[in-house]
């Protein structure tokens, strides 16, 4: 595989890229979607497009999709379901005091 | 002392229909793309252009039905008048393609589109900008509001501009035959017609020809980046539309838009 870009063939699908906004000052980045764009400032143009027509952020991210590791469905079984009879792991098991009120 | 004496100046209401009509033509035309765009992302992005256009046509027929009086409402203004009453520059009202022929669908260009809103664009985001200081204060609002959009406009414009002309050979000569086509329609921008002519003079409006070197500095940073040659402008006729003197294709945009409003007039739902 050459690293001249000069001579890599023109994509005929644009890569996919994972959006992510911010609804409002404070809070996290949430994953909301993706789109296809040819680069990182397209995609943040046409996320804007797609994804705040309706007032939904302050803040956009994109990232190449291909970029996100992601777990595989086939190891749901070992990466997640010993977790599910440990509901020690949940602190449930404390009583809080009345003046502390909601946590 | 009366109150009138101490009004500052406004605008007619003529001025306000070439400004509203000019966002209506194009966001009408525009609109055409709407589940026929190049690809998903860019169809919402046009629609959303569209829609912003409309939107600021809206509040100029509203202001602008409150200066006429009478029966006149920002329906009757957009779908109740004829070809010769819209005042849009004729640039905003051809189809998107580069020849004069060609009827089916498949001769739409998108290279026309966007050549189309760049040129479009760069006069607007100065003018808005200028308007938003002008004494008229309904006009001021409605420009201050618009400027934001017309920038953005201009950003997703510009930004094709340079990808697409300075992309495959296709795209560079599709972009070139679409700029040497629309090159010459921007023309009537700077020769004011008499409505433009008495806004000037009250001093609530812009004098156009006055943004001719920024618009020009605008246009040709951008083509210079987008590697597109700017045409020679050709001696001879220079449209009139926004005298009402308007190409064949108004009439059939026309058509479209206000049929359903006639067929069924005041039908609301």
């Amino acid at each position: 595989m050459t690293t001249d870009t000069n001579k890599a063939p023109a994509l005929k699908e644009w890569p996919l890229w994972e959006v992510f906004i911010r609804s409002k000052q404070g809070l996290e980045h949430k994953h909301c979607g993706s789109l296809h764009a040819a680069d990182a400032r397209q995609a943040l143009q046409m996320a804007r497009d797609v994804y705040t027509r309706r007032q939904e952020g302050v803040s956009i991210w994109v990232v190449p999709s291909a970029q996100i590791t992601a777990s595989e469905p086939d190891d749901k079984a070992e990466f997640f379901e010993p977790m599910g009879d440990k509901i020690y792991r949940h602190p449930t098991f404390y009583e809080i005091p009345d003046e502390v009120g909601h946590m | 002392m009366g109150a009138a004496t101490m009004e500052r100046p406004t605008v007619q209401a003529d001025y306000l229909l070439h400004l509203a009509d000019n966002a209506l033509v194009l966001g009408q035309r525009n609109a055409e793309w709407c589940g026929h765009g190049p690809i998903l992302e860019e169809d919402i992005a046009m629609a959303n252009v569209s829609l912003d256009l409309i939107g600021q046509a809206r509040l100029l027929y509203q202001e602008a039905a409150r200066r006429i009086g009478g029966d006149a409402t920002e329906d009757t203004l957009a779908y109740f008048r004829d070809a010769p009453a819209f005042r849009n520059y004729t640039l905003l009202e051809l189809p998107h393609r580069v020849g004069l022929v060609g009827y089916a669908q498949s001769d739409i260009d998108y290279s026309v589109t966007l050549v189309r809103n760049f040129l479009y664009g760069s006069l607007m985001v100065l003018v808005w900008d200028a308007l938003q200081r002008s004494s008229d204060e309904a006009l001021a609002a409605i420009a201050a509001k618009s400027l934001k959009e017309a920038k953005y406009h201009l950003r997703h414009a510009s930004d094709w501009m340079v990808r697409l002309g300075d992309g495959s050979d296709e795209s560079h000569a599709r972009m070139q035959a679409a700029l040497d086509h629309l090159m010459p329609y921007t023309q009537e921008f700077w020769t004011a017609s008499d409505v433009e002519s008495q806004a000037q003079a009250s001093g609530a409006a812009v004098d156009v020809a006055a943004l001719r070197a920024q618009w020009d500095a605008l246009v040709d940073e951008v083509l210079a980046d987008a590697t597109l040659q700017r045409p020679a402008l050709p001696k001879g006729y220079i449209t009139e539309g926004k005298r009402g003197v308007h190409s064949e294709h108004l009439s059939y945009l026309l058509a479209e838009m206000q049929s359903l409003a006639r067929a069924h007039p005041g039908a609301t739902w």
